[in-house]
């Protein structure tokens, strides 16, 4: 009999660590057998027992012994179930689904990582993509912005790209007081500092989207083509697999097309209303 | 050529043979899809009078057994079913054991089934089993259907499938085609095979062979089907239309018009959309997903945390007509529409979507964006 | 005077300035050196002077009684600190202080005001300048208003 690919694989819960008020990270192994390895971008349907499932990002993938990694931010019932979650419990795991970030595609370009919030998850595979494998980019940044200093994802992990001498770091927050000695403002603010070479440099874009909606027009007034402008989007998602149809965006299921979508394939629905 | 005792023998063979016989029944008003013992339960002499809004039986001058177009239900109740649990599960301890429900579909078989009809579940084939996940309860039923085909000899105002070239005859797609061929001297079907399991089946039944004269009668009757089909969708030129002009003031016109009821999707044959449902037991170790239809209609369907992304009637009509008559040529090669014209009799505004579809169209040659 | 010159012209606001003008709002211009900590102004105080930051950077702060002074914006090299010498009462509406070592061009707001007034064209070259910057300043400050990243409603 055919596998149903609506029934989840059941996964156990490692470890789970608090980032922020209501976003925790979850390390996952599976209990029997596993998904196929997720590339940087793409995303599971996560199944709390009893409750639901939602979509969520892998924001780290299980190679080299390492678990399979999601941040969820808890916004919902099944969000906020998936992170009351303790190590030893199990949930159900689909996937992985959608589109890739262009970490292949992108080679000997220089990369811009442009993450805002909660953006960071779904970037950070594909961050640690290209440092892993550092030699076939040019330079390669990180512009991160979030509400306030406590809002931070990955604290150490960025510390730790920071060390990297050819990796550059910037940060900024909406918010802040005078405990914080980094920048304050809107990521767009970091753009034209970044001093990117416009010709050369593919950037990925994820965070909510009316933060990409003006990160775009920040990298657009800085001369980056559309070609090369990449973003994550999100629609609300049942099936993840093309089947509910639910998560259409124009033409596109964001599910099967996207949800890294190369921005020029988009850019004529992108702003208009309730699309 | 089959008589009417021919015809309830296809009947008898096919429950004879495992299957659940699904044919029209009138119920309530309406002409619908349910079970049938044999050709007594068929709605003879009777037909649908549609319009924009509206749906009428009325008696015939004869008795034709299938003498109507279509009712509002479409054979995709049985096909892809309105609900359908996935799976259960079992939490033992801090483990999950997952449960996929395991009974294998019944065998089935539809009498009555319209070419557009036809066009309609090739369709739900291509979206449901066609790309790279399957929808395997779909899968599994469809397997185990029989079609039996009858063409169209009295199309309804609202129909347009000719238009969309999709019927009036069927051609493709059906294990068994007939054709009822009824005036003062006979009452009979000419039976055409599509495929080896529907000629095997008319192998077995009492026929006599059809004469040059039968296939003419045939012939004109999908001829004076066409005939009588007024309404039309534009061609080619209907899905840059669509989806060139998403701020077209002819959505803020429809919008204004559209209760949002979801009727048009409910009894679209190919509208798929589901949502999941999630129910635990009360002992809280068990728990079962179910699948049901949803509409784009539903507020609910476009929401992501926070709000909805078509909070406005016109936006959601937009997605749906859209969708239909434009995105679907991008997703699945083919308009989702089939010309059954079940959307105009049921919407309870009487809106048409071929008159929709030419106003945009017009509007494009005009100029107006 | 000349080395002055030479800098006010190499600012990126300044690109394809007519060099003569380039003299003349140099006239209102002088250097500025700011230690970390140090106020370039204080909130309520007259904006007698405001600066385009050569290198290093400063944040606009807002304090108020019984809270915690609050950040409203760090700005850095190229940028220029400060839009209220623009308009009536000329009144700064933030503190401005000197995150690292700062080096600035200081330009006296009455001076350069009264230059604008003597000759519309010195005025409308500035104004070109000046207004896309207020512009893109506005629209970041209301992206930051709209408190992307915060919880959704309704969540």
């Amino acid at each position: 009999m055919t596998v149903d690919p609506y029934v989840p694989l059941p996964y156990r819960v490692l470890a789970v660590h608090q980032d922020t008020a209501d976003v925790a990270t979850l390390d996952l192994e599976p209990v029997g057998a596993a998904i196929p390895e997720p590339k940087p971008g793409q995303f599971t349907m996560l199944y709390a027992f009893g409750v639901g499932e939602a979509p969520i990002s892998v924001s780290g993938a299980p190679v080299d012994g390492a678990p399979l990694v999601h941040t969820v931010r808890a916004v919902g019932a099944v969000s906020n179930a998936i992170t009351r979650l303790r190590p030893g419990q199990e949930l159900g795991v689909r996937g992985p689904y959608g589109t890739a970030w262009p970490v292949e595609s992108a080679d000997s370009h220089d990369i811009l990582f442009v993450a805002g919030g909660l953006g960071l998850a779904p970037l950070r595979p594909a961050v640690r993509h290209v440092l892993a494998n550092r030699d076939r980019y040019g330079r390669v940044s990180l512009l991160y912005g979030t509400r306030g200093p406590e809002d931070m994802l990955y604290r150490e992990e960025l510390t730790e790209w920071r060390r990297m001498l050819d990796v550059e770091i910037e940060v900024t927050v909406d918010h802040a007081d005078r405990t914080w000695r980094g920048a304050v403002g809107v990521v767009t603010n970091l753009i034209p500092r970044a001093g990117f070479d416009p010709a050369h440099t593919t950037a990925m874009v994820c965070g909510p989207e009316v933060m990409m909606r003006f990160s775009i027009l920040g990298l657009q007034s800085a001369g980056l083509p559309f070609e090369r402008t990449y973003l994550s989007l999100e629609r609300s998602m049942k099936c993840g697999m093309g089947l509910c149809g639910r998560c259409q965006f124009g033409a596109d299921f964001v599910c099967k097309e996207g949800a890294v979508m190369r921005y020029d394939r988009i850019a004529h629905i992108f702003t208009v209303r309730e699309i | 050529m089959l008589g009417l005792d021919g015809l309830q023998a296809l009947v008898e063979a096919l429950v004879a043979r495992g299957h659940d016989v699904i044919g029209p029944v009138e119920r309530n008003g309406a002409i619908i899809y349910d079970h049938i013992a044999g050709i007594a339960d068929l709605p003879a002499g009777r037909t649908d009078r549609q319009e924009a809004g509206s749906y009428r039986l009325e008696a015939r001058a004869d008795g034709a057994l299938f003498g109507y177009a279509v009712g509002p239900h479409s054979w995709k109740r049985y096909l892809h079913l309105p609900r359908e649990t996935l799976f259960r599960v079992r939490r033992v301890g801090e483990e999950l054991a997952f449960d996929p429900p395991a009974a294998p579909p019944k065998r089935t078989a539809f009498i009555g089934v319209r070419a557009c009809e036809l066009a309609a579940i090739a369709i739900q084939d291509c979206v449901l089993e066609g790309g790279n996940y399957v929808n395997t309860g779909y899968a599994a039923r469809r397997a185990q259907t029989f079609l039996v085909a009858v063409n169209c000899g009295d199309p309804a105002a609202t129909c347009f499938c000719a238009s969309m070239n999709t019927g009036p005859r069927a051609r493709v797609g059906y294990d068994i085609a007939l054709t009822e061929l009824l005036d003062a001297e006979r009452h009979e079907f000419l039976a055409e095979p599509g495929s080896d399991a529907g000629a095997a089946l008319l192998a077995y039944l009492p026929t006599r062979p059809a004469s040059d004269a039968d296939w003419q009668a045939a012939a004109a009757v999908a001829t004076t089907a066409a005939a009588n089909m007024h309404r039309h969708m534009p061609g080619k030129e209907l899905k840059e239309a669509l989806q060139g002009n998403p701020e077209h003031a002819r959505w803020d016109d429809v919008g204004g018009r559209c209760l949002s009821c979801a009727n048009c999707t409910l009894v679209c044959p190919t509208c798929f959309c589901t949502t999941i449902e999630d129910h635990s037991d009360l002992d809280g170790q068990g728990a079962r997903r179910l699948r049901r239809w949803d509409s784009c209609f539903t507020r609910d369907f476009s929401y992501v945390h926070g709000g909805a992304v078509r909070t406005q009637t016109r936006s959601r009509y937009r997605q749906w007509m859209t969708h239909k008559l434009a995105h679907w040529w991008d997703q699945f090669g083919t308009s989702g529409c089939v010309g059954c014209g079940r959307c105009i009799a049921w919407c309870p505004v009487g809106i048409d979507i071929t008159a929709e579809a030419a106003a945009f169209v017009e509007g494009q040659s005009h100029g107006d964006a | 005077m000349e080395t002055l010159e030479r800098i006010v012209l190499e600012q990126k606001i300044f690109a394809d300035l007519d060099p003569e003008v380039g003299t003349l709002i140099t006239g209102c211009a002088r250097n500025h050196h700011f230690e970390p900590g140090a106020y370039l102004f204080h909130e309520g105080d007259e904006a007698r002077e405001f600066f385009l930051v050569r290198h290093g950077e400063v944040a606009l702060e807002i304090t108020s009684p019984g809270r915690r002074t609050l950040i409203l914006n760090t700005v850095a090299d190229g940028d220029i600190v400060g839009a209220s010498w623009l308009v009536q009462p000329y009144r700064w509406n933030s503190d401005a202080r000197a995150r690292t070592h700062v080096r600035a061009l200081g330009f006296d707001a009455a001076c350069l005001r009264d230059k604008c007034e003597a000759d519309p064209l010195v005025g409308y070259a500035m104004m070109k300048r000046f207004m896309p910057l207020m512009v893109s300043r506005l629209q970041a400050a209301h992206m930051q208003l709209l408190d992307v990243y915060g919880r959704p409603e309704g969540a």
